[in-house]
């Protein structure tokens, strides 16, 4: 489960040895996150965003389970204990609430720079191919569970969210209503929809939990990618993850939680919507109902079919939003090219930052209310989105000249005594000139 | 374990029916098959809990009062927890209804095949597009009907006509028009 020359657990002192002997827990978190887990020693900023996303994992767990103690499930409750109860009269309340709120919203921009993160150094790359796929799962629980955890506060963007996205279902031939009815116990969002939400609300997280623990569990076997994408070779490439990488996880993680207490304490519904705070009202749809905006992206490719082709417009909306998540899932035999690591790939590297606009704007047609010439724009995004993965990324990887790439990490790290030591602002070798060197 | 080596000692001739089949094997597959039919039963109660219980169905039928509605009126009701919108149409609208020929229509139908025979004026239609299910705007006085002048869905613009019909918009059918009839002239019952 590791490299050879990982540092082996040696029981401190009789209890921990007695310990060992017993339930070797500490010794599976020594080799897991502690001194006996090496990893690459040229990791940039971007790989901290595994364990934030832990982070806000259990900030969501914890406010969560809180927030459950006083919350009602019921129709005729939910707005009122949220919005009266927990919002007002709970000590604390307002804070937990809002913290939970945000923090799922944190979870989700996280979770997005680590998705990226992934497809620019190519992590879902053999052999990490069921690391990948496992964060996918990871990725559609926490949309199913964001989506029912806004369903709960029983306001009117909760309410017409339950609606619209239950009406998902309905698109498919003759299963898809009664579909429809049976995920929703009714013919339209009510107690019964709102019952189980909350159980599942729940349970979800759970699940999430246990699914992270094989995300990281299949990152261990061939240990963390690196930046250039280069195997680790022997000991000079590594570092152990304590107290190195626990060091600069904690300063980064406590950085980043600054941001989130600064929007969580500052501007809490920044990132919400107003109409949620008016309660469901069954027989009114708000003029201009989004979804929250870590959905915006696939609300824009839903509401890109318009017209009939072969099939109802309807559903190829929602195949196409479903299937623009599901596609990643055949990510690592997409892209066929050896190299990981988008730095060495010049082409690829601008295909790459192509998409990222293309799903920025997309983005943003799918919260801005809908006219002509954005429905036009979304049309043409949402077409980029599928030919970036069908047919550039398997063009790029069979027709780019990757850059050469260094022999090993130390050696992208190291550029000699001279280099090292030589003052700030001196021009020192390019990275990829050290590389042609090598 | 101990089965195992158990059962390699025994010769096979010794508990097997002449037919190759011994006693264990069919002890294995009738104890799993058992066990599995029990949990693949144990799970219907799981799934039928989800189906809309008693209580929701018990609302399947509503009475509606309309003649206080005059033409060029409507009204929003519920049924089912859905809302439904009962519409007094002009001669003006029906005639408009009346002009659009099938073939223009994504989902074919005439104003006749939407109402009942005699009373082609009252339009009951569940107040649900059909695209993702919000409640499309024009029943009440003042709001948008759309180019068609019949109903206008503000979430992602489907636009109906006087006699509900899709023309415009992602929405794959006309406004479904439940069931119903009239109790007397002035009461009809939906579902």
């Amino acid at each position: 489960m590791s490299f050879k020359w990982a540092k082996p657990y040696e029981p401190k002192n009789p209890f921990m040895r007695w310990m060992d002997e017993r339930l070797p827990l500490p010794r599976l978190a020594y080799g897991a996150i502690g001194g006996g887990y090496p990893v690459p020693r040229n990791l940039n900023y971007f790989w901290n965003f595994g364990v934030l996303a832990g982070i806000f994992l259990t900030i969501q767990i914890v406010s969560g389970i809180v927030l459950a103690m006083h919350y009602y499930a019921t129709t005729g409750g939910a707005f009122q204990s949220v919005n009266q109860l927990i919002m007002r009269d709970v000590n604390a309340g307002w804070l937990l609430r809002y913290a939970h709120m945000n923090g799922a919203s944190f979870f989700f921009i996280v979770t997005y720079i680590h998705i990226f993160r992934g497809l620019y150094y190519g992590s879902y790359k053999a052999p990490r191919e069921l690391v990948w796929m496992l964060g996918l799962v990871i990725y559609l629980l926490m949309m199913a569970t964001a989506f029912m955890g806004y369903v709960l506060p029983w306001g009117q963007m909760s309410y017409w969210g339950a609606q619209v996205i239950t009406g998902f279902f309905s698109a498919f031939p003759l299963v898809g209503e009664p579909l429809r009815v049976w995920l929703l116990g009714g013919y339209a969002p009510d107690q019964a929809a709102l019952t189980r939400f909350f159980s599942l609300h729940y349970l979800l997280p759970f699940v999430i939990a246990a699914v992270v623990i094989l995300h990281i569990w299949a990152l261990h076997i061939p240990g963390s990618g690196n930046p250039t994408g280069v195997d680790v070779k022997d000991e000079r490439d590594t570092l152990p993850f304590h107290p190195f990488y626990t060091a600069k996880d904690g300063w980064f993680a406590a950085a980043f939680l600054l941001l989130y207490a600064l929007v969580t304490y500052f501007a809490p519904n920044y990132l919400g919507h107003p109409d949620n705070y008016i309660e469901a009202n069954p027989l009114a749809t708000p003029a201009h109902i989004v979804p929250e905006w870590y959905f915006w992206p696939f609300y824009a490719i839903l509401r890109s079919f318009t017209v009939d082709f072969i099939l109802p417009a309807k559903l190829w909306g929602v195949l196409a939003m479903f299937g623009s998540i599901l596609l990643l899932f055949f990510l690592p035999w997409i892209d066929r090219s050896p190299v990981r690591s988008g730095s060495y790939r010049p082409v690829f590297k601008r295909f790459f930052w192509l998409l990222v606009a293309d799903v920025l704007i997309l983005g943003y047609i799918g919260g801005a209310e809908i006219n002509a010439w954005r429905v036009a724009v979304g049309q043409i995004a949402a077409a980029y989105y599928f030919l970036h993965f069908l047919v550039i990324l398997p063009l790029v990887s069979s027709f780019e000249t990757p850059l050469p790439l260094p022999s090993s990490i130390s050696e992208s790290v190291l550029h000699g005594e001279a280099e090292e030591a030589a003052p700030m602002g001196q021009k020192k070798s390019r990275r990829g000139a050290t590389a042609t060197a090598a | 374990m101990a089965t195992k080596a158990q059962s390699a000692e025994v010769p096979a001739t010794a508990d097997s029916g002449g037919d190759g089949v011994r006693r264990r094997d069919f002890l294995n597959v009738a104890a799993v098959s058992f066990a599995g039919v029990g949990g693949v039963a144990a799970l219907a109660p799981l799934l039928v809990q989800m189906a809309p219980s008693a209580d929701v169905l018990a609302l399947a039928t509503t009475e509606v009062d309309i003649s206080k509605i005059q033409p060029g009126q409507g009204i929003k009701t519920t049924w089912r927890k859905q809302p439904v919108f009962i519409r007094n149409l002009t001669p003006k609208e029906i005639q408009e209804a009346n002009a659009v020929s099938l073939s223009d229509l994504r989902d074919p139908q005439t104003l006749a095949d939407r109402t009942k025979p005699g009373k082609a004026n009252w339009l009951i239609t569940l107040g649900v597009c059909t695209h993702l299910g919000c409640v499309p705007l024009g029943i009440g006085e003042g709001e948008n009907r759309g180019p068609y002048g019949g109903y206008f869905c503000p979430c992602h613009g489907s636009m109906y006509d006087t006699a509900a019909r899709i023309r415009q918009g992602p929405a794959p059918k006309n406004l479904e028009v439940p069931e119903y009839k009239f109790t007397s002239p002035t009461t009809v019952q939906i579902g």
